[in-house]
């Protein structure tokens, strides 16, 4: 049990009276990739939300490291270090340049110093090719570049895990690899991450294991390999169903 | 329309010295309106209970009542309760009370146009409630609400005008004295309008600036 970074029990969410996560159950091991598929609407976002309580839970607990994250503590902020997420919408500071995006937190939040910061942010910066913007603001950065320098913002607070939510969903098609494969590399450095996506190929080759969403329940929860050749449920095969119809539509086009 | 010099250079002192009047009671009213304002917006931004509550009846009332009727109610009003206090400070507080509401309109609707994409990034980074104000909505929330809290000084200096209501002998107190006294009318009307026009010019074009240097900085993502 030693490894268990992220657990997950009994996981209920309501929004008013709808019930968007009936009971989830799910623990992530240390250097774990999950990717957690599901129909659009079916919860997705609100449990990465969950996970770093941002969306307060009706019910259950999620452990990060073994301490309880809830959402109204002043605890969370400090809990929060450790779990970094990147979403679909670019949300830089548009006020703040690329540098100072990056170093805002860690030095105000984690009060480490701006130099040490700057030499982290460096090395990141260039590892993702934007080290020439890093005096350049959002506004001037492309969609893709803008996530490569939300996932660097993220992973210098030096989280333990990261939440990525379609991050490329937003993206121009030509966007999407460099997005990907920033996240692919994060992977083989170990870090432990769950991630929603809708890019099918990029799951099947990330993933340690496939979590797939339905009705606010996990139905099936398997390795890649078997959820995309051999899906337990109808509700997953109608589902990858509709990616084979999108690839070869695709194709055509 | 012939003007009589003389009288305008005779009685210029009286103008100069209400015109001190009239930009420091502008001065000190606009400064305490900003203050309340950012007091006012931030509460009911946050939906503080209660005192939101407050706020919402205080700003109706300001909005909605004339500057005059407040400055009576303040001035003539409150010492028969026992507060008395100075022509001066009254007419300060008095354009502060109307100021507040408006200030704190133009604030909130700035703070409100802050995504909560942005707030929310800023929590997942363990930024505190009072670290994401600061860095993240304020400054963003300044580029929307300045062009308002400029229209809203503007408005507040020409109100000044109606403090000659209380006896306090600001440009239009000067002006309808030397009417009264002299019948001068030309010749004090002119001087009245170019002495707000020196106050006010300036403070346009230095507001139409900034507003010019926001819209070019347009954060937009
Ligand atoms: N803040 C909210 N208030 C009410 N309903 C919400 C809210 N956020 C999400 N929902 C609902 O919860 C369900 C799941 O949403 P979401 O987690 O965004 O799904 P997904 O990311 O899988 O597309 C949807 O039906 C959505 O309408
Ligand atoms: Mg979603």
């Amino acid at each position: 049990m030693e490894n268990i970074q992220l657990q997950v029990s009994g996981l209920i969410k309501r929004f008013g009276t709808e019930t968007v996560l009936n009971g989830i159950d799910l623990s992530v091991r240390k250097g774990e990739v999950v990717v957690v598929l599901g129909p659009s609407g079916c919860g997705k976002s609100t449990l990465l939300r969950c996970m770093n309580g941002l969306e307060p839970k009706s019910a259950g607990t999620i452990l990060l490291d073994g301490e309880e994250v809830t959402s109204d503590s002043k605890k969370i902020a400090q809990l929060r270090q450790k779990i970094g997420m990147v979403f679909q919408s670019y949300d830089l500071f548009p006020h703040k340049n690329i540098m100072d995006n990056i170093t805002l937190a860690p030095v105000k939040v984690q009060k480490r110093s701006k130099k040490e910061v700057e030499q982290d942010a460096e090395r990141l910066l260039k590892r993702v090719g934007l080290w020439e913007k890093r005096k350049a603001y959002p506004r001037e950065l492309s969609g893709g570049q803008k996530q490569r320098v939300a996932i660097i913002r993220a992973l210098c607070m030096n989280p333990e895990v990261m939440l990525f939510d379609e991050v490329t969903a937003a993206l121009d098609p030509e966007m999407v690899r460099e997005v990907l494969d920033v996240i692919l590399e994060l992977a083989e450095s170990g870090m432990t991450m769950v991630i929603v996506t809708h890019e099918m190929q990029f799951a099947r080759a990330i993933a340690d294991r496939i979590i797939f969403l339905d009705n606010g329940k996990i139905v099936e929860n398997s390795p890649p390999e078997l959820f995309f050749t051999n899906p337990q449920t109808q509700r997953a095969k109608d589902f990858l169903q509709t990616f084979a119809y999108e690839k070869r539509r695709t194709a055509i086009n | 329309m012939n003007l009589n010099f003389d009288f305008m250079q005779k009685y210029l002192p009286w103008y100069l010295e209400a015109a001190v009047l009239t930009v420091k009671i502008a001065f000190f009213g606009i400064l305490l309106s900003l203050l309340v304002g950012v007091v006012c917006s931030v509460v009911q931004y946050y939906r503080i209970p209660v005192i939101r509550r407050i706020i919402s009846v205080y700003i109706e009332i300001s909005r909605n009542t004339p500057l005059l009727v407040q400055l009576f109610f303040l001035y003539f009003g409150l010492p028969k309760i026992g507060i008395v206090w100075s022509a001066e400070v009254c007419a300060i507080v008095g354009l502060a009370f109307l100021g507040g509401s408006y200030m704190s309109e133009s604030i909130r609707s700035g703070l409100e146009s802050v995504e909560k994409s942005q707030i929310e990034s800023a929590a997942s980074l363990g930024m505190s409630k009072l670290l994401t104000m600061k860095e993240v909505i304020f400054p963003q929330a300044l580029a929307v609400s300045v062009p308002g809290v400029c229209a809203n000084v503007i408005f507040l200096i020409t109100e000044t005008s109606v403090v000659s209501g209380i006896a306090l002998a600001d440009l239009m107190y000067v002006t309808k004295d030397l009417i009264g006294l002299y019948y001068v009318t030309d010749e004090a009307l002119i001087m009245l309008v170019v002495f707000y026009l020196i106050i006010l010019l300036p403070i346009s074009i230095i507001a139409s600036f900034i507003e010019r240097r926001l819209r070019y900085a347009g954060f937009g993502n």
